[in-house]
């Protein structure tokens, strides 16, 4: 049974620097959360913050549900991500979950490459975790500009392989994701592509599954105001017309889209 | 125990606090959030003859206390309305209002002879105040003559109650509030957006895809209030306010200056279950002043 979208106010138990511009939350529920999946994502308010108004979505990049948690990480980006960045442990922080479509469950047998970028790292690496699949079936590729810029993924570690890129060959191969020798030597091992980063990124890597006719998904973040489809500010125009990106995604299989 | 009961027309509302158009679909969407039953009642996306895809994306800017928003009324038409949606909503405890647009008179007409049809729908609402389509829209609602045309041809095939929401991009808004009024208007809901715009300094860009958008939220309350307030005193048909009301002295205060009731927009976008604490702010803000029934307030301003 899926979990309704709720609006809880978290109480916010943890905000770790993880890097440069990357922290991580945990914000805990006074009420069970159940049922949410990679790809799925909270619209968070961010109080007391001079203009801005709207809440700022962010993926979700693990959930407890034992302890009843959920964990976000989150990029500076611009001022609402700057704010909620600063909020100290023991803030009550209102958050909207669980929205929008998730990911869908590769076949047992798939053997899956996830690529993220960016912030996007956050709903591959939940992915990795509890897609059901053997560590030796999944593959995680995560870009950043330097090695500075990845976070630590120590945790996650166990669920599948890790391979790295960087702009600066800080870390990993040097260059874009779709450089790596993975992506651009051994594609067609893969029987589904899972991807969440910059827009750039995601173009780049849908054009080569094309290609290859492999199955891809990616992740949209065009902007918006609710989150959960009464506003229709974050539409992407797809071969169907346009579509929510908080409800119809954010979620997307390329072939469905324009790109 | 207080009296919330208002009555706007044939109208019976439980409550006076309304969800308003294009901002909570047609109230399944806000449904995991809300009983839309303890709303009174519930406004749902403007509709049109044909589908519509709306104008391209970036459709939505944030501004200060509020947002800009050029979604260009995209909806999937008044049949889709009736076949898929009407049947699934119909028989839920609460008022559905369908807010009718269109870009010719004739549009207008069309769309609420088929409104017209359905049993649950008690009233529409005459969206003559869209500011983000090319045509239509607004254009009618800016000057006496076109509203009272549009109202006029409505009026005719409409017995049901008859409700105009009105522009506030307009240099007297209670001219146009007696135009309707005059043309057999039941009621008007007011403010629509105002006219507004976003730019990138750094891209040298607008923000919109449409350059100008419809500003909403709590920037545009203080303009709400008073043009609701001019045109309570300017008509005699129930006024019902709409502009940045986010909480309940928000709302209290859109009564007071002459709202018989109100719609929440914008504010859902930020919490979908606000319209039920205004609900409930409401009755406490009541018991408070000892004021038995919620009619009490309306228009009891005391200047």
């Amino acid at each position: 049974m899926n979990m309704k979208k709720t609006v809880i106010d978290f109480l916010l138990i943890e905000n770790k620097q993880l890097n440069n511009d990357n922290f991580q939350l945990i914000l805990q529920s006074p009420i069970p959360l159940s049922n949410i999946l990679p790809g799925q994502f909270t619209n968070v308010e961010i109080k007391e913050a001079k203009e801005i108004f709207l809440r700022r979505p962010f993926s979700i990049l693990d959930v407890d549900y034992k302890k009843q948690t959920i964990s976000l990480l989150i990029k500076i980006l611009g001022r609402g991500s700057k704010k909620i960045t600063e909020a100290k442990t023991g803030q009550v922080i209102s958050a909207i979950v669980p929205l929008g479509k998730s990911f869908s469950q590769p076949e047992k047998d798939d053997k899956i490459l996830l690529i993220g970028g960016g912030s996007g790292v956050a709903p591959m690496l939940f992915l990795a975790k509890i897609c059901g699949l053997n560590p030796s079936q999944v593959h995680v590729l995560i870009g950043a500009k330097s090695s500075v810029d990845h976070i630590d993924i120590a945790n996650y570690q166990q669920f599948g392989q890790f391979y790295y890129t960087t702009e600066d060959g800080s870390l990993g191969e040097k260059g874009y994701v779709t450089n790596h020798s993975l992506f651009n030597q051994k594609i067609e091992q893969f029987d589904r592509i899972y991807t969440c980063g910059p827009d750039l990124m995601m173009k780049a890597v849908a054009k080569v599954a094309k290609e290859k006719n492999i199955f891809c998904e990616v992740s949209l973040e065009n902007m918006m105001a609710c989150g959960f489809g009464v506003c229709l500010c974050c539409v992407e125009d797809t071969k169907a017309g346009h579509k929510c990106v908080c409800t119809d995604g954010p979620v997307f299989n390329i072939n469905d889209l324009k790109w | 125990m207080v009296n919330l009961e208002v009555k706007i027309h044939d109208l019976n509302l439980k409550n006076p606090v309304m969800t308003a158009s294009g901002t909570c679909g047609f109230g399944e969407e806000i449904a995991d959030f809300i009983d839309l039953s303890s709303l009174g009642g519930v406004f749902v996306k403007g509709t049109t003859l044909k589908p519509r895809e709306g104008n391209p994306y970036p459709r939505m800017a944030e501004t200060p206390s509020g947002m800009l928003n050029a979604v260009g009324l995209q909806n999937k038409g008044v049949d889709n309305f009736i076949n898929n949606i009407y049947p699934r909503i119909k028989d839920i405890n609460t008022h559905f209002i369908v807010n009718v647009n269109g870009s010719t008179i004739e549009d207008y007409v069309a769309v609420t002879e088929k409104v017209n049809e359905l049993d649950k729908i008690p009233a529409i609402e005459l969206n003559i105040s869209c500011p983000n389509v090319k045509e239509g829209g607004m254009a009618f609602g800016v000057s006496c003559p076109s509203a009272e045309a549009v109202v006029k041809a409505v009026r005719r095939v409409y017995d049901k109650t008859l409700i105009v929401k009105l522009s506030p991009n307009v240099t007297s808004i209670t001219d146009i509030a007696k135009a309707v009024e005059g043309q057999g208007a039941d009621s008007v809901s007011l403010i629509n957006t105002l006219l507004g715009m976003a730019i990138n300094a750094e891209t040298r860009k607008p923000v919109l895809s449409t350059i100008t958008g419809g500003l909403s939220g709590p920037a545009v309350k203080p303009i709400a209030l008073r043009m609701v307030w001019q045109v309570y005193n300017a008509v005699k048909i129930p006024v019902i306010g709409i502009g940045g009301i986010m909480n309940a002295t928000d709302a209290i205060e859109f009564l007071l200056a002459g709202a018989s009731a109100v719609q929440v927009g914008t504010a859902l976008f930020i919490d979908p279950t606000i319209p039920i604490q205004i609900v409930d702010g409401i009755s406490a803000y009541m018991e408070r002043h000892k004021i038995q029934s919620v009619n009490d307030i309306i228009g009891s301003l005391q200047c």
